[in-house]
């Protein structure tokens, strides 16, 4: 049998994947599970998906021929414009499916875990958009280090709840949805905003954001008269806009696909976010993956200068591209990734997020060749990062 | 005999005391047992501390993170628990989350579990359909009980099939709740409690999360062969230290 790289039918990919939950979470997992799937196919819940991402989001993002990085290193660069949609960035496509989702599972109470704030702001956007009571738990830290993300939710209407357990960080605030679940499972949904957690969220996730990589595939046919590029890439956190942009073209390996992870201060500075060489198998947060952790299995904290790619594991999909070799993993340190910032605001006029400059930076590192066709996912844009951007660069 | 089978072949109110290794102090974990088995416990959970304790309430995560600030391992556990045996009878259960045992390897773990004297495991994030199929007979390779879930949610059709594989007693999750988070049991929970008792499982049913008090410890153990004290309990080691355990016990029985 041919070997899939997309989630089995017990929801794993490869070895990773599962759902290693408390019974408390299991009627909820279960109803999720038996579902998603049948709603999210119904006419009726596609057309409404497709409207808002249409006239709400402001899809199909363009695909975008970047002439000058192009010719500086002699390949074809197209950049994906996830950093269009509104609120920003990719992570809007989720939340738009979910919160549809949500409603048809009769829930009146919306809850999220955010990190640097895109996904909490993402879902404060549409449960003001469906008028759904919406609670976001960020970590105590994360709080002050993103205040206007905070400010914007706020703005929209949701509840910002500091998680003030533990390291206080993103880790924390999923622990504490996970823990809201739990004492209200009944009217409560809990939107997870990567491709993390227990099946079916990896999947689910996975599934909404493959819009990004369905619309390259016809983009790029109408631009390239073929709709297969030589090279995917895209920055891993948790890894929701790489499962979006990787996700058709995962069993198509003529399609070479690139996970950039972030090396923090350098990989063996103790400071690092680079989950595939320094994690190790595990269960975070329901999910059997790969996740930086200590010899006796506590989670550690990892670091990175973007707040979206400090997560200590990355998605089952991700683990198993990266155990199965299908996926290519280079960590890149915050100093390239701060330049990068800069090299694609001065090249194509395009301030993007620290994350997504992340995945620029493997231009440096990697030769293509003259006609290779690479997309990245230009998941985000940077105005949430300027604070940080002025003080790197004292500008 | 299991030790814990025979305490619930023996008895109806069973008291179970839940602690984190650990804490307050990296090496109370023998003085606690002690303790306990001298003020008429019949059973104690063990708490190894894990980093992100999904299921678990302010109170334990607060106390688990001590405990690995302290310095506590799976590895100073064992190492700790190593005479045991010598000094009580009391069943003794490590109750603990699914990544620190996988870390260990969870053959190893079962095998160093049998070899200083614990009767079972309680694992909440090790879903009883992957225990079935993984790991149950490594579990009964080091005579190991296996303590499940049930909660409100839980489906008869569900309750039925962890009766059947259950070895030891179901673990009655009182509410929808982590741990630690009520104070007082209300009319739902009461009637959920005569729904499972309607079912007529085999297995024993002792009912945890949100006893803290006589009152909780009374209604609980109407319901079910008995009654789990956690977070009520880290809560007395917190301000009371080790020194007055037996007095806790004895407010909650006389």
């Amino acid at each position: 049998m041919k070997t899939s790289y997309n989630v089995d039918k017990n929801g794993f990919y490869g070895d990773f994947g599962g759902a290693f939950i408390p019974e408390m979470m299991h009627a909820n997992i279960e109803e999720l599970k038996s579902k998603y799937l049948k709603i999210s196919s119904e006419k009726k819940f596609k057309k409404e998906f497709n409207e808002l991402l249409k006239k709400y989001v402001g899809r199909p993002t363009p695909l975008y021929y970047a002439k000058r990085l192009s010719k500086k290193y002699n390949t074809k660069v197209y950049l994906k414009r996830e950093d269009l949609c509104h609120t920003g960035a990719h992570k809007i496509n989720n939340t738009i499916g979910q919160i549809l989702l949500a409603k048809k599972l009769g829930k009146t109470r919306i809850i999220a875990e955010t990190g640097a704030g895109q996904h909490g702001v993402a879902t404060a956007t549409v449960c003001a958009l469906m008028g759904i009571k919406c609670i976001i738990f960020m970590g105590e830290i994360d709080i002050t280090r993103q205040a206007p993300n905070v400010a914007r939710m706020k703005m929209l209407g949701a509840e910002v709840r500091p998680a003030v357990s533990g390291s206080k960080t993103l880790k924390d605030a999923t622990n504490e949805a996970i823990r809201d679940w739990i004492n209200n499972p009944i009217d409560t949904h809990y939107i997870i905003g990567s491709v993390v957690g227990p099946h079916p969220y990896p999947d689910m996730v996975a599934r909404f954001q493959s819009v990004i990589g369905n619309e390259v595939k016809k983009q790029l046919k109408n631009i390239e008269g073929n709709e297969n590029p030589n090279y995917v890439i895209a920055c891993v956190g948790g890894g929701s806009n790489a499962a979006g942009i990787f996700y058709p073209y995962l069993d198509n390996k003529k399609v070479k696909i690139i996970c950039v992870e972030a090396a923090g201060k350098g990989i063996n500075s103790k400071e690092s976010a680079a989950t595939s060489i320094l994690g190790k198998e595990g269960i975070i947060h329901g999910s059997k993956t790969l996740l930086m952790q200590t010899n006796d299995g506590q989670i550690t904290e990892p670091y990175s200068i973007s707040a979206g790619l400090d997560y200590p594991g990355i998605g089952p999909m991700h683990a198993n591209l990266y155990k199965s070799g299908r996926g290519k993993f280079i960590s890149i340190e915050d100093k390239d990734a701060m330049k990068w910032g800069l090299i694609l605001s001065r090249m194509e006029g395009i301030i993007p997020a620290i994350e997504t400059s992340h995945a620029f930076a493997i231009l440096d590192k990697i030769k293509f060749k003259k006609d290779d066709v690479i997309v990245f996912n230009c998941s985000g844009r940077g105005d949430k990062d300027l604070d940080i951007y002025i003080d790197y660069f004292k500008l | 005999m299991n030790r814990i089978k025979k305490v619930l072949n023996k008895k109806r109110e069973i008291l179970s005391i839940y602690f984190t290794a650990g804490f307050p102090k990296l090496n109370d974990t023998t003085t606690i047992i002690k303790s306990l088995d001298n003020s008429s416990v019949d059973m104690i959970e063990i708490g190894l501390p894990f980093s992100d304790p999904l299921a678990d309430g302010p109170t334990i995560q607060e106390s688990s993170t001590k405990a690995l600030n302290n310095g506590m391992t799976t590895k100073k556990l064992f190492t700790q628990l190593k005479n045991i045996r010598k000094k009580t009878d009391i069943p003794l259960i490590i109750m603990g989350y699914f990544n620190p045992i996988m870390q260990y390897g969870v053959e190893s773990f079962c095998k160093d579990c049998e070899s200083v004297g614990i009767d079972g495991l309680i694992i909440p994030d090790l879903p009883v359909d992957i225990y079935y199929d993984n790991y149950k007979k490594v579990f009964e390779k080091y005579n190991l009980l296996n303590m499940f879930l049930i909660t409100p949610q839980t489906s008869d059709e569900r309750i039925k099939f962890i009766d059947k594989i259950s070895n030891g007693f179901i673990y009655m999750v009182s509410s929808f709740s982590i741990t630690g988070s009520v104070t007082s049991f209300k009319k739902e929970q009461t009637k959920y409690f005569e729904r499972i008792n309607k079912m007529n499982l085999t297995s024993p049913l002792i009912i945890g999360f949100g006893i803290s008090n006589k009152q909780t410890y009374l209604d609980a153990i109407t319901n079910s062969n008995g009654a789990i004290i956690g977070s009520a309990f880290i809560k007395y080691l917190k301000t009371h230290g080790v020194n007055k355990i037996g007095d806790f016990i004895k407010k909650i029985k006389d």
